[in-house]
Formats: C-alpha cells, structure tokens, sequence
C-alpha cells in the first residue's frame, strides 16, 4: 500500500470506539404469524390463489404458479359441479342412465392418482400433489362445457343442438388436454412423454364422453 | 489501520459485486441422468437374442432367469421395486404392440419383443383403453341401430362401463395366474425347457388384447356378418400370438395335456370376444315392435317382425 507508507500510528493513541451490529429483534414467527388477521383475509388469500391459478389454465403459459403452490380447492369445486350438473339426467328403472354422483367422483379422483403414479412410475420429478392439483384444474374447461350443454339443452335437443354441444365439448376436451400437457410434460424423461400423455388423452376423453351423452330427462 | 480496513472492505465489495453479477459462477449442479446400466443391461443381451430366433430358448431361459434376479433387486415395500416394472420407453411399447397385431410365424413374442423387462405399463393401459372402447363403442352402436325409431330414448347406459372394467381386467389378470400356476406344476412334474414368469404371462395377455381396440371400434357397423368377420380375424391375430408363446412350454409334457391347454387358452380367449360381442352391441336385426299403422276403416293393424 504505497499510500500508507507514511503513516505512523504512535502507541499511545487508543483505538477505541464502538461497533454495534445490529441484532435481528423480530423471531420469523412475527413477519409470517397469520393467526391475528381477521378471517376476511385469510379467506381471500386462498380464493385469490385459487382464482389465479383459474386464470393459469385458461391462458396456458409455462408458469410454475400452478406446480409451486398446488392447493386442491380448485379440483374439488370444479369435480362436485360437474358431479352435479351431470345429475338430473335420463334415468329408466333399468337404471341404464347416465353416471351417479359417486361415479363421477370416483373416476375423476380415482383416474387422477392412477395417472399420476403412472407418470411417477414412469420417471417423472413432479410431487404427487403437484400432479393431482393440475390435472384437477385443467378440468375446468370441460366444466365450462359441461354448463354449456345444459344451456343449450334447455333451448332444444334436437340435431342442432347435439352438433353445437359436439363442438363445445371437442374444443374444450383439446383445449384440458393441451393445458394439463403443458404443465406436466417437461416433468417427464424425453423418451417416454407420448407414454404420460397418453392416460391424460384418456382421461379426459371419458369426461368428455360423459358430458356429451348427458340427455336430459 | 483505518484506510487498510477501507481498503480491504472495499476489495471485498468489488468480489461481492462479481459474485452477484453472475451467481451461477460458483454454483455446479451435477445432473447425469442414469442411463449406462441400462446400456449396459441391453449390451448383456445382445449376443445372446441374435442367435435366438427359433422358439426354442435352450440356454436362453437360465441367462433370462439370472438377468430378470439381478435387475428386481429393490425389497417389495420401496417405490423403485414398482419402477422397475414400467422401465419401457414409447418405441419399445410401440415394438410390442406391432408384434402382437403382426405375429411373425415361428417368432415368440416372449423371447422377441420383452427379452426379460415385462412391463406393467401396456397391460394396464391396452385394457382400460379396451373398457372404455367397447363401451363406448356399444353405445355408439345401438344408437345407430335404433335410430330413428319412435320408441326409443337415448340412454348413456353408464353401468356398462363399470361391468366392462370388471370382465376385462379379472380376465387379464386372472386368466394368467391360473395359467402360471398350472405352468409351474407342470414344471415340478415334467421337466419343461422353456418357463415363463408371472409377468412375462401377464405382459402377453395384455398385449395380445390390443387387436380388440381396432376391431371394438369396426364393430359398431350393424351388419352381423362383418362382425363376426372382424371377430374370427382379430381371434385368429391374438390367438396365434398366444399359442405361439404357449406351445413351447408345454409342448414337452403329455401330449394330451398339451393339446388341452392350448385349447382351453383359445377357448377362453373366444370366449371374452364373444360374451363382449353379445353383451354390449346389441343385434342389427333386432326388431321393436312396428307403430301401430290405422287403416282408413278403422281397424288397425299390427305387424310384428322379429
């Protein structure tokens, strides 16, 4: 340090002074404790969050908002809807109608774990959770649909009308699938995506037959 | 000593400004996904499938013995033991599946296409392809049947999936343990060259059903004929595929006892087209009963034709 070559510090001079490092007063509990909130915003955050991730699959970009907080409320709003709106539908005393509730229930839950353990099965990295949670939400085009066949059965169910509800549920069974696929198919090794995406294809394929062969009472 | 302190702080902001301008500097993440045991593994038997194109594997079955006890070596209870039964890749399923719609007279599909990695991957998903085939297959062809007459009103028929899923699945899964079981008592019995594990018989089974998702499909055109056309063919494709698995393992007991198992193997497999042939389209030529047509006088008439 040529600068300092002249310097001489005598002895005598004390060095003193005073270094206060500031230490950290607030416990991590105080930032994130939620247990004082009014229960209006704990309720909102979580619809919020549900909402976004509602806006996420209608608009499928490669976000990791859907993977990163999976929450299962969506799925099960958009699975109970749609149980329900597929009830009321032609029920002989052959009991050869359309699914129950249960039915309904059990093939969405039921074929979104089997997929999912299948794509672990297979190799995947995504959590079983994360899995389940987009499957869930990229039902809800097709609950759309499913609501929009039973406006349009309302006005008529003649062959128009099975034409218009045709092309609805076809749109949307591609747009579910597209969707899902986005998210879930850059967790799978290269060589094996067709063999993940293939049960998606199913799965969803039998939703969309459920919907379109809704006839009403 | 206050200017050196300065110094060296500021030398240490100058490292910390690198060391924020690029953060991936230190960082290496070691990312080798884990393919050479599996090069390795298909190395191994390389030689010895080449030579091996009779139906005949003589030396065969104790290097696949060996081979299949080193690769399941995970205990029962862990994820990675489930793994290793769908370690297939999309062009090694779509091989299977070729061979079992295409079978190549004195190939067996065994030695040919699984060569010791059965996978649970095509079973499973050619036979819930299958139950939802044929059921909607089955409704979409008694809607077409009974189009447009007055009396009829669409129905989903929903229960019929559920009855399509048992019959189909008990069929591909019990059928083959019943088969290994009787395989393996022959082979305490009479000393057989050729033996086949539990999920070798199941992977055959389950790929073997696939030629009934292209012929459920052809099956919705209501002419009797061409169904049962498509029926014998499509039997005829499995059934081969099947009895060229079969014949050499049993072919060295009884002869009786041979003949009997490759007919009931055949007879069983008939028996699943024609019962889902049966239950779920119904007959083109079935005939509700006509609209009562009034005469002028005013008698009506009835025609019935059945």
């Amino acid at each position: 340090f040529p600068g300092l070559a002249d310097v001489s510090i005598s002895q005598d001079i004390p060095v003193e002074g005073e270094i206060t490092v500031p230490v950290g007063s607030h416990s991590p509990d105080e930032d994130y404790s939620t247990l004082d909130e009014p229960v209006k915003d704990t309720i909102m955050r979580d619809l919020k969050a549900v909402g976004k991730k509602f806006v996420h699959v209608m608009y499928p970009r490669k976000s990791s908002a859907l993977l990163r907080d999976w929450d299962l409320w969506g799925p099960l709003v958009l699975c109970v809807s749609l149980a329900l709106m597929l009830q009321g539908g032609s029920a002989d005393s052959k009991d050869d109608g359309g699914p129950q509730f249960a039915e309904v229930f059990v093939i969405i839950w039921f074929g979104a774990v089997v997929i999912t353990l299948n794509s672990k099965l297979l190799g995947g990295t995504i959590s079983f959770f994360q899995s389940l949670c987009v499957l869930g939400y990229c039902v809800m085009p097709l609950t759309v649909a499913m609501l929009v066949c039973r406006l349009v059965l309302l006005a008529g169910a003649g062959t128009i009308s099975f034409i218009i509800r045709l092309i609805v549920v076809g749109a949307m069974f591609a747009w579910s699938t597209l969707a899902s696929t986005a998210f879930l198919a850059d967790s799978q090794p290269p060589n094996r995506k067709a063999l993940v995406v293939y049960p998606i294809f199913l799965f969803y394929f039998v939703i969309s037959w459920m919907i379109l062969t809704f006839t009403p009472q | 000593i206050a200017c050196l302190v300065m110094y060296l702080f500021a030398e240490f902001d100058d490292a910390a400004n690198l060391l924020a301008a690029n953060p991936d500097a230190t960082t290496i993440s070691i990312d080798e996904p884990v393919e050479t045991p599996k090069n390795q593994h298909s190395r191994l038997q390389e030689p010895g499938r080449e030579e091996d194109d009779e139906l005949l594997g003589t030396d065969d079955s104790d290097k696949t013995e060996l081979l299949a006890g080193q690769k399941k070596s995970a205990p029962f209870w862990t994820f990675e033991y489930y793994q290793t039964f769908f370690d297939v890749d999309t062009y090694q399923v779509l091989d299977r599946i070729k061979g079992s719609v295409f079978p190549v007279p004195g190939k067996n599909f065994v030695r040919l296409y699984i060569r010791s990695n059965p996978d649970l991957y095509g079973p499973f998903w050619i036979c819930a392809t299958l139950v939802f085939t044929i059921a909607v297959s089955g409704n979409l062809s008694n809607f077409f049947i009974h189009l447009g007459k007055p009396t009829y009103h669409y129905v989903p028929e929903f229960r019929k999936v559920s009855i399509a899923a048992t019959t189909i699945y008990t069929y591909a899964w019990l059928v083959p343990l019943a088969l290994w079981g009787f395989l393996v008592w022959r082979n305490s019995k009479v000393m057989n060259i050729v033996s086949y594990s539990f999920l070798e018989i199941v992977c055959v089974y389950g790929y073997s059903l696939f030629i009934y998702i292209p012929t459920a499909i052809l099956w919705i055109i209501p002419q009797k004929v061409v169904r049962w056309v498509l029926m014998v063919f499509s039997l005829c494709l499995s059934g081969s595929v099947l009895v060229m698995t079969f014949w050499p393992a049993v072919r060295d007991d009884n002869r009786r006892i041979a003949v009997a198992t490759v007919a009931t193997i055949l007879l069983l497999h008939a028996l699943l087209a024609v019962g889902c042939l049966a239950y779920f389209f119904d007959a083109p030529e079935l005939d509700i009963p006509a609209p009562i047509i009034p005469a002028h006088n005013g008698t009506t008439v009835i025609t019935k034709s059945l």
